[in-house]
């Protein structure tokens, strides 16, 4: 039993009941679509549109339809791809890491970070496919049996790491987050009128009783992939990284990549999940559920890695300053005052200074300034990317081969696609499928709601899930 | 008669019942097995089961049946051919010579198809180098805008026509004519062919015959008695230029780069290098290979080469002439004390187009004994026989209306000549206008008649490029269009009946030939070339008397107190030349050896210049002339440029030469001076910006080596003193003290049993002509892009060379921060040094790029090879990423049927371009990375070769096309395994001494060597 102290902050407000909760959160899977998530939804479809039109041009002319060179064969192609799989870090790190750990205020925000994993991971995946030249032969990264004889992948190369590490990543939190969501399908099936809806949650919910039985399987399945999710949170960008670090183009070639680019990838994370949170509590008037107690505390994460980000800068710049290496001192010099300093400096600016500004408690515990130092993060995450991949590659060692890069408009456009495909998915999964996972929030209800529902009204002791066995349907 | 059995199949047929005759009418005769016998209910029908069997059945053979892969016929041939075997090569010895560029050449053809031209090592003259244009030309056979026959002109549009018709109507108009024809040609080396136009003229009274070449050598000629002299660069220990690019495209390109390269070479036995002084105004080919280049303006030419004579002629008893001082005494100084140390091997050789200039040269060489050594007075140079003065008198006569009939051959001038209106209004006033030209050029559009030439590989000729050595071009393939060679045309018209070839045979005979003729003959065709042989000679139509002195001083000062404002130069590139071969993409491509620039003449103008108009790179200018004629182009910032001059290159602006080359650039002819015997490649302009911006595209966008490792260069100072001293290694440290980063390493190193293929490049013999990368295109196959993918950066070159500029700023001398002191290296020198560096795939032994590849698509051969599989790749571009040396390029789209490319890549896009394949080399598909393979089919055809004897490939006999190319020998390649192979032989001697590793400390291990440039450019 862990003591948690009666000062904390309720991470329920409201004095919500157990049905308040059921109430609030299947009132948008049950009412119907409210114009402001169809006007959405029309936004999101027309980018996803975009997104179609620029994939097409990509696959039916090639990859020359990217601004892409022959000094620079990797620009926004590959910082699309570690900017969404860094987005799609925060997901399994709420629902595992915190779960081990049992950080509680976790339970009314995993369902919707884990539905951003998902998303982000599936349009990080599209990138690494995207990108080749020929990708209708995407399959030969695969390690498949063959008749060509001994032909092989290639396991010295990063990119097959790559290609594990995603699958697997993608796999495990889709199952993750599908188990986390049976236990309210059934709540919805059980609510629901229509005979539609009454067939389709039955058939998502599997047959979902309630019985002590299935909660004790689903409370050991999800400890089981917790434990094999959490190692995947440090393993995934851990071998992105590698994909520059094992390499050996200055800038690139950088033995602190791992660590920084997990760091990274939980920074922007939280910053996503900050920013959708803070539309969907509004939208959904789910205020009582996501509390400021909950951003305050993404926001602490969030200074925490912003400040870890900003110490790999920097200790990078100390490294190449102090390994003697003319390429690797150029690199970092023409990264900063170079033709793309402002790139440089728009990361700097974005991940280093504005994640300070969560020092100061009221910036802190404000939704308008963690909404906008949450976008801020986003595109410094962006930008960090950017300037890896492009300014490292845009000036190596021949300066016969240096090049500038300029994007096309078919270059925005799949960036901008896969925004429109990302909030296509998001904005069905919070009108389908329960934004807030319910049965978890209930059972911190008496724990943690500040309203003394407990038999024990002074008592504030946690309650771990087991302990729950009968909910109210 | 036997009596005819039968045999029944069964009792039923025995029988015979009707049932059975019945039945024996369907198809199958009984019903077929397939109901379950489980009762007579469902007796008839078929059960589930089965239904689903035959279903799968059907469906699975339909689908079998029908997948059937299209049948592709290859059909063989009725009657092969003799020594034609598809699949194996055949070589002729031919020659190229176009646009003054004359190369004896071996033509490559696979199944009577001409695929690649290479050097004939036979020749005295180019002795197996070859020019960019040479290796060229063969696209240009290919080329879709030939004229596929002749042509008359009606109305404004021009209707095909038979041969037979062609041929009436211009004899009927020849013996009608009225006033004198007259033939306008650029020069003609061919002796052969002079003797058919001696004979057709003689036909027809008055008849003339005009030689002028686009950018004329007519002063040279006229202050040498009618010739160029043979000079003979290998002889030359001490050699001053003057705004001549005589490794470029002046005279000889290819013959004097292989003379020149001779004393340019050094090892630790033989450390003597010529010394070369440049004085020009644009930074030329030349210019960039010089010990020392001194920018001049074109006014100061008369001045310095005054000055010159001025100072040998005190020191050798000459007559010393009143000229203004020239201003550089240092250089001046230095080059006058080099000449006169080496008198007997000293040589002076000048660009110019003024007589006053070449007199003095003349004048200076012979006070230096240069005659009888450094230019042999036995061997005069015939590739530039043009006159000015006649052309110009013949444009007016022709206004005057006194020429009857003009035929032009190979001759352009409403196009190249900068009195192109005059040229036009002449041409109205001509009754009958015939053109040889291969297509409707600009001059061809006005004429009556074209009656298109063959390509060059098409017919039988003989050339001349220098007295005593003549060469035989032969024909390649059957004329691919309904073209006549114009010396068949001309004899027609002259009413003989012998074809060329057997008028050909009887002039060698009769000038050639001593003994068996026949054996001769075809030993000669056999070689393509006879060197140092005793012919007739040419004259050249220059009969105007030589200057005098004191009139050379006169002018001298004429000149240069006419100078001010802007000085223009006129030149041409290596590249495009005189803008005759401008519809070939190859050479559009191929990026200018000094400014990297593709697709696009433009304005050179200084540094100076660009910081006091404030031009950027790519501002429009709109240059105006002193004769009134303005030309709107980008400028580039050219280092080297002589301050208060810009330069414009001719061969752009084409406005009939084919798609391909067709507003390509803008015209620069007009703007050469006209004078009253002559043409100067000069003027007087004023400059002005247009506000607009036109993006020029090179192939490289930054110019200094930012000080760091990838080329190296030392003194020859510094060499002669100590040769281990002149390259730098780089040492890792180690516990042990510090190690070549090779001793240093997490991998295993292979192990190579049979052959390990290596490449030594020398920077000192380099010269940067990229004639290499010709040559690797035309072997491999590589996808020509067009301007805006190069903007895009996405040339596809396997090989490119690499020139750098000196900078000022130095990081270690550097008084500035360290940001400033990288921003001021990005900063070319005024008046650069300039280095050049061949780069391509390494063939690392520890390839980055091998490691990265997630489906191992490159990897390494067990001949040090590092290999592309082309079908593997998916093409994530990894490899290309991880490459330090940045040799990869990617297909990023499909060049071989996307419409984007149309114009530049016809040789992949149509199938006459496709002709000029190379078959052995895949031609790569959309998506996937290439690279250079050091030409792999050549080394598999050369050891197949060598196994078919039964023996090991000898040296020498596996090349790549590159090192084939190389006018200088500067690439060396060959198996490292053989001890005494050259490859081995020159990394035995130059290690520890000029052989290094580009990027060294990464420990890639290349196969690719490259031997530190030597400079003696100190002045004592």
């Amino acid at each position: 039993m862990q003591h948690v102290s009666p000062v904390r902050e309720p991470l329920v407000t409201g004095g919500k009941t157990y049905h308040d909760i059921t109430e609030d959160v299947c009132r948008q899977v049950e009412a119907k679509p409210n114009i402001r998530w169809a006007i959405a939804l029309a936004v999101a479809l027309f980018f996803l549109g975009v997104f179609i039109y620029s994939v097409y041009r990509t696959l039916w002319y090639g990859i020359g339809e990217w601004g892409l060179n022959k000094t620079v064969d990797w620009a926004w192609d590959i910082t699309n791809f570690v900017w969404w799989v860094g987005i799609g870090h925060a997901g399994t790190l709420i629902s595992a890491v915190l779960l081990l750990f049992r950080q509680k205020w976790r339970s009314s925000i995993n369902r919707a970070a884990e539905a951003m994993t998902i998303f982000a991971v599936i349009c990080a995946a599209m990138f690494p496919v995207l990108h080749m030249g020929r990708p209708w032969l995407a399959y030969w990264v695969l390690p498949l049996p063959n008749t060509w004889g001994s032909l092989w992948v290639n396991f010295n190369s990063p990119l097959l790491w790559d290609v594990f590490a995603i699958s697997t990543y993608f796999s495990v939190s889709l199952v993750f987050w599908y188990l986390g969501l049976i236990p309210d399908f059934a709540t919805i099936r059980d609510r629901a009128t229509g005979p539609i809806a009454r067939r389709a949650y039955a058939l998502l919910s599997f047959g979902w009783t309630g019985s002590a039985k299935h909660w004790s399987r689903y409370e050991t399945v999800s400890l089981i992939l917790a434990g094999i999710s959490t190692p995947l949170v440090l393993s995934v960008h851990t071998i992105v990284s590698m994909d520059f670090a094992t390499s050996v183009i200055p800038g690139w070639h950088t033995t602190i990549f791992p660590p920084y680019f997990v760091a990274g990838a939980i920074f922007s994370g939280f910053a996503m999940v900050l920013t959708l949170m803070i539309i969907t509590r509004d939208v959904f008037r789910l205020k009582d559920y996501i509390t400021l107690e909950h951003i305050e505390s993404m926001n602490k994460i969030i200074i925490v890695t912003g400040s870890i980000v900003g110490v790999a800068y920097i200790t990078e710049f100390f490294i190449a300053w102090y390994s003697g290496v003319e390429y690797e001192q150029y690199a970092f010099i023409n990264r900063a005052t170079g033709p793309y300093w402002w790139a440089y400096w728009s990361m700097m600016t974005c991940n280093v200074i504005t994640p300070q500004l969560f020092w100061f408690r009221k910036i802190r515990r404000s939704v308008v300034a963690t909404f906008i130092i949450s976008i801020f993060v986003n595109i410094g995450m962006w930008f960090e990317r950017f300037v890896i991949i492009v300014t490292s590659l845009h000036r190596d060692f021949l300066p016969s081969s240096w090049a500038m890069f300029s994007p096309t408009i078919i270059d925005v456009g799949v960036y901008v696609g896969t925004l429109g495909l990302f909030f296509t998915l998001f904005l069905l999964f919070a009108k389908y499928f329960p934004v807030v996972n319910m049965f978890e929030v209930k059972t911190i209800l008496k724990s943690s709601s500040g309203v003394p529902h407990s038999h024990k009204p002074d008592s504030m002791h946690a309650h771990s899930p087991n302990n729950h066995n009968h909910h109210d349907k | 008669m036997q009596e005819k059995r039968k045999y029944w199949k069964g009792l039923e047929e025995l029988e015979n019942t009707p049932e059975f005759i019945n039945n024996s009418l369907n198809e199958f005769a009984e019903f077929l097995p397939v109901k379950e016998k489980n009762g007579a209910a469902d007796k008839e029908t078929a059960p589930r089961r089965d239904f689903l069997k035959l279903m799968g059945f059907g469906l699975a053979a339909a689908t079998l049946a029908s997948c059937e892969a299209p049948v592709r016929k290859a059909i063989p041939y009725l009657h092969k051919p003799e020594e034609v075997d598809p699949g194996i090569a055949n070589w002729y010895a031919s020659t190229f010579f176009g646009d003054g560029d004359y190369n004896a050449v071996l033509v490559k053809t696979r199944e009577g198809r001409p695929i690649k031209v290479e050097g004939n090592p036979l020749s005295g003259v180019t002795r197996g180098g070859l020019s960019p244009r040479g290796q060229a030309s063969v696209l240009s056979l290919y080329d879709e805008a030939r004229l596929k026959g002749p042509v008359s002109k009606s109305g404004q549009t021009h209707k095909d026509i038979t041969w037979e018709e062609v041929d009436r109507e211009i004899t009927t108009k020849l013996a009608g004519v009225r006033g004198k024809v007259v033939l306008v040609s650029t020069t003609i080396i061919s002796p052969t062919t002079k003797q058919v136009i001696r004979e057709f003229g003689a036909k027809y009274p008055g008849f003339e015959h005009v030689q002028y070449d686009p950018i004329s050598a007519s002063a040279l000629i006229q202050a040498n008695g009618g010739v160029v002299p043979g000079y003979d660069f290998s002889k030359a220990k001490a050699i001053v230029g003057i705004n001549a690019d005589f490794i470029g495209p002046w005279l000889s390109q290819v013959e004097f780069a292989k003379q020149y390269i001779t004393n340019r070479k050094v090892t630790r036995d033989n450390p003597n290098m010529s010394k070369h002084y440049q004085f020009e105004t644009a930074l030329s080919l030349t210019g960039a290979n010089a010990d020392i280049r001194v920018p001049i303006k074109p006014s100061e030419e008369g001045v310095f080469v005054a000055a010159l004579y001025n100072r040998i002629a005190q020191a050798t008893g000459g007559q010393v002439l009143n000229t203004p001082a020239f201003s550089q005494t240092k250089e001046l100084d230095a080059a006058v004390k080099d000449l006169l140390a080496n008198r007997g091997a000293a040589l002076v050789v000048s660009g110019s187009n003024d007589l006053a200039v070449q007199t003095l040269v003349r004048e200076i060489n012979r006070a230096l004994g240069s005659e009888g050594s450094t230019i042999n007075p036995a061997a005069p140079i015939y590739t530039k026989q043009g006159n000015d003065a006649q052309m110009l008198r013949i444009i007016e006569e022709m206004n005057a209306g006194t020429v009857g009939a003009v035929i032009f051959y190979n001759a352009n001038p409403v196009y190249n000549h900068p009195l192109a209106e005059k040229v036009k209004s002449g041409l109205a006033k001509v009754a009958l206008k015939i053109s040889f030209a291969d297509r409707i050029d600009e001059t061809a559009a006005l004429a009556d008649y074209i009656t298109p030439d063959h390509h060059t590989l098409e017919s039988w000729n003989d050339f001349e490029p220098r007295k005593g050595f003549v060469s035989l071009s032969q024909p390649t393939i059957a004329p691919l269009f309904k073209t006549r060679q114009v010396q068949d045309s001309l004899l027609v018209w002259s009413g003989n009946n012998t074809n060329y070839y057997d008028y050909l045979r009887t002039f060698w005979q009769s000038n050639f030939s001593s003994g068996d003729f026949n054996a001769f003959w075809d030993k000669a065709v056999h070689d393509g070339v006879l060197n140092n042989v005793s012919t007739p000679g040419q004259t050249s139509g220059a009969g105007a008397p030589p200057m005098t002195l004191a009139a050379a001083s006169v002018a001298v000062n004429n000149t240069a107190k006419a100078a001010k404002g802007i000085e223009l130069a006129v030149y041409q590139k290596s590249t495009i030349g005189s803008g005759e071969m401008a519809n070939n993409p190859w050479l559009q491509e191929l990026h200018d050896p000094i400014s990297k620039a593709t697709w696009d003449n433009y304005v050179a103008i200084p540094q100076s210049l660009a910081k006091e108009m404030d031009i950027k790179q790519n501002d429009v200018l709109r240059v105006k002339a002193a004769n009134g004629t303005t030309i709107e182009l980008p400028a580039l910032i050219q280092p080297g440029q002589a301050k208060g001059t810009v330069s414009i290159a001719v061969g752009y602006g084409r406005t009939h030469a084919g798609k391909v080359a067709n507003g390509v650039g803008a015209n620069a002819y007009p703007l050469a001076t006209v004078t009253n015997n002559g043409i100067q490649y000069i003027n007087g302009v004023s400059i002005e910006k247009t506000g607009a911006e036109k993006p020029i595209a090179q192939t490289q966008t930054h110019h200094t080596f930012m000080d760091r490792l990838v080329v190296q260069e030392a003194s020859l100072e510094e060499y002669k003193k100590d040769p281990t001293n002149v390259t730098e290694y780089i040492k890792i440290a180690t516990p042990d003290g510090p190690q070549s980063p090779s001793k240093v390493s997490l991998w295993y190193d292979y192990e190579y049993k049979n052959h390990h293929w290596g490449m030594v490049i020398d920077l000192n013999s380099c010269i940067g002509c990229g004639s290499c990368v010709l040559g690797c295109v035309s072997e491999n196959n590589t996808p020509i892009v067009g301007k805006q993918e190069v903007l895009n950066r996405r040339d596809m070159f396997w090989l490119r060379i690499d020139r750098y500029y000196s900078s000022d700023t130095h990081k270690e001398t550097s008084e500035m921060g360290l940001i400033d002191t990288y921003q001021a290296m990005e900063e070319p020198s005024e008046n650069p040094q300039v280095i050049f560096q061949p780069m391509l795939c390494q063939h690392c032994n520890h390839a980055p790029c091998e490691t990265v590849c997630p489906v191992l698509a490159t990897t390494h051969s067990t001949e040090g090879l590092n290999q592309m599989t082309y079908n593997r790749c998916v093409g994530t571009r990894y490899c290309a990423n991880n490459c330090p040396y940045k040799v990869r390029r990617f297909n990023w789209f499909s060049y071989t049927d996307n419409e984007k490319f149309s114009v530049s890549n016809p040789q992949m896009q149509t199938d006459l371009g496709r002709m000029v394949l190379n078959p052995d080399v895949t031609v790569r598909a959309r998506g996937v990375i290439e690279k250079c393979s050091f030409c792999v089919q050549r080394i598999q055809l050369g050891k197949l070769e060598a196994k078919k004897d039964g023996r090991r490939p000898k040296d020498g006999e596996i090349v790549t096309a590159c090192a084939q190319s190389c006018p200088t020998n500067a690439i060396i390649f060959g198996d490292m395994k053989d001890p005494n192979s050259q490859v081995s032989q020159i990394l035995r001697r130059e290690d520890g001494e000029r052989a290094f590793h580009v990027l060294e400390e990464l420990n890639t291990q290349p196969n690719v060597t490259y031997l530190t440039k030597i400079r003696n450019s100190s002045i004592a």
